[in-house]
């Protein structure tokens, strides 16, 4: 499978999901899911799926929390578990949590959902691998909303305090939160700059774009001395019309005609 | 007289021994290093020693991302700043992913003395007990703080400790054992127990004294675990002596009594008081006259034990 087609599978596997939840975070899942097929089967993540635990694996911590469907789908398509499992999202004795728990998912590598603390953690990882002299890779996927948590900016800090060149945070900026848009909420403002201002390696791209996503990855990994940064402009809801860009899809679960519709809309493009 | 030195000493000190062993430890902390005494391994093991600024928050997810690396961070500012600023980082990122992460606050109770109420935690015991998977201690003296660091940094779990920042009587020696979970008899009685924690373990022990001359067999116990409880302890020292008292530098509400109070009501409904700050902020002042403005000494103590005694009857 390719990965723009892996994309389409992932996204269908999103809207499923918490349809058959019957609640969830569609919106934010949607606008991640290129950047993480690009991460996870592009080759830039180390892991091995038929060893969770194993130490040389790079980390990933899904720092916005709320978009645990897209990591669901993309380590159940990379192998950690039976993508049957997707379908238990949200019910009681599930291994998926409604937000993040590690021990309940193979591949999970941290619990999370209150927003703001991830990338203190992946710094945190990135200094204990430099510690030990290991190589592992650490990858943290924020989402733009969460950046109006003051704990990210005093992470964002100690990041290039340390230049954490083994680092590589990724910024979902697709300009939605759950009451509005971010503009209209609080606005970030010149996001490059200010990563820039704060003594990190800045990388713009489209966040749809699989050439251009692999093409950062790949430069955040080449470069050396300061952790970088991916400011992925991105579509809140990408590829379901109807969702793009609406707050409304934020949090809310498509019912099955608009599950339908949806899933119609996205293979609909495979046929092109 | 005892020898004086203030419990901070000892976590310095355990750290500094935890370096020399090459244990895999980072030790944290927020600008506040001369007063936890983690300048000592800044110093001595600078390649074990994180300065993150004034950013609690931040300091603690580090130390979670540091755990899940392989590596046993120690977490180390002022008790307010750490259980109350960090709440949620320590509920969510150290206490839900169950890491070995572990946290030291310092400047517990009262007697911080003249920086006033701001810097005094009073609440950090109830914000850190009611958290799944977290171990709570608080020790009675330098000696011990060491010994309780050097146990916490064994447990595989979250763990927090408080001390405070004065100068207290060391009464406990290099071979006085220490175990996480097991209250330490350090005085038998019969009449009553007195279960007191951190600088009220010393008071405790005057006050039994002086009751001693007044015919009053007090029992005490050093209960420098405050989660998990040792029930065992306190069950028996219920059935045994009929009835409680306890002692802490901490708010009555939530604290080490308030754990006690609960296992009483379940399990041997005894009479119980208790010597707490109740329910008010601190203030300035020097700390032997804080301890006696707020009933936390020998006195406040005294005047529990005979509460007590008369409800039993």
């Amino acid at each position: 499978m390719n990965l723009l087609e892996m994309s389409r599978t992932v996204r269908c596997d999103i809207l499923t999901m918490v349809n058959r939840a019957g609640s969830g975070h569609p919106g934010g899942s949607l606008s991640a899911a290129d950047l993480l097929v690009g991460l996870y089967f592009g080759g830039f993540l180390r892991v091995d799926p038929s060893r969770p635990d194993w130490e040389g694996r790079d980390r990933f911590i899904l720092s916005k929390g709320h978009a645990a469907p897209v990591l669901y789908s993309v380590l159940a398509r990379k192998g950690f578990f039976p993508v049957e499992e997707l379908w238990t999202l949200r019910r009681l004795g599930s291994i998926l949590q409604g937000h993040p728990h590690r021990g309940s998912t193979p591949g999970l590598d941290c619990s999370s959902g209150s927003l703001g603390q991830g990338l203190s953690i992946a710094n945190g990882l990135a200094l204990g691998f430099r510690l030990q002299g290991r190589d592992n890779r650490v990858f943290c996927l924020l989402g733009d909303g969460e950046l109006q948590e003051g704990q990210i900016w005093e992470a964002v800090m100690t990041a290039a305090q340390h230049g954490l060149d083994n680092l590589c945070a990724i910024v979902d900026y697709n300009h939605v939160q759950l009451d509005g848009t971010t503009e209209e909420i609080k606005d970030l403002g010149d996001l490059c700059a200010k990563f820039r201002a704060f003594g990190w390696h800045v990388i713009e791209l489209d966040g749809h774009d699989m050439e251009q996503i692999l093409a950062a990855y790949r430069l955040a990994e080449c470069f050396k001395g300061k952790p970088s940064v991916l400011i992925a402009n991105t579509v809140k809801g990408k590829g379901v019309s109807f969702m793009e860009g609406d707050c409304a899809w934020h949090g809310a679960a498509p019912n099955d005609r608009q599950l339908q519709e949806a899933l119609a809309e996205i293979r609909g493009e495979e046929q092109k | 007289m005892k020898q004086t030195i203030p419990m901070r000493d000892g976590y310095g000190k355990a750290l500094l021994e935890l370096c020399a062993r090459g244990e895999q430890i980072m030790v944290l902390d927020a600008d506040v290093a001369k007063s936890t005494r983690t300048v000592w391994v800044r110093e001595q093991f600078p390649e074990r020693f994180l300065d993150m600024g004034i950013s609690e928050q931040d300091m603690v997810g580090t130390a979670a991302g540091l755990a899940l690396s392989g590596v046993t961070p120690f977490v180390s500012t002022y008790g307010v700043f750490l259980a109350g600023r960090a709440w949620d980082q320590i509920r969510t990122t150290v206490c839900y992913n169950n890491l070995g992460v572990k946290l030291a606050g310092a400047h517990a109770g009262i007697s911080v003395g003249p920086d006033g109420a701001t810097h005094q935690a009073l609440e950090d015991l109830a914000l850190m007990r009611v958290l799944p998977n977290m171990t709570v201690l608080a020790p009675c003296d330098a000696e011990e703080t060491r010994k309780a660091t050097l146990a916490m940094a064994k447990l595989p779990g979250p763990c927090f400790i408080r001390f405070g920042r004065e100068a207290v009587p060391v009464i406990t020696e290099e071979d006085t054992p220490f175990e996480i979970g097991r209250a330490r008899l350090c005085r038998s009685g019969g009449d009553v127990t007195v279960f007191a924690c951190g600088a009220m373990v010393y008071e405790a022990l005057q006050a039994a004294e002086s009751l001693d001359g007044d015919g009053i067999s007090v029992r005490v116990y050093d209960l420098h675990t405050v989660k998990p409880l040792d029930e065992e302890a306190i069950l028996a020292a219920a059935e045994e002596t009929g009835c409680l008292v306890t002692a802490e530098e901490h708010q009555e509400a939530g604290g080490m009594g308030s754990a006690v109070a609960e296992l009483l009501a379940k399990k041997a409904p005894v009479p119980l008081e208790t010597v707490a700050v109740r329910d008010s902020f601190g203030q300035s002042g020097q700390p032997g006259e804080l301890m006696e403005r707020y009933g936390l000494d020998r006195n406040g103590i005294t005047a529990a034990v005979r509460r007590a005694l008369a409800r039993k009857g």
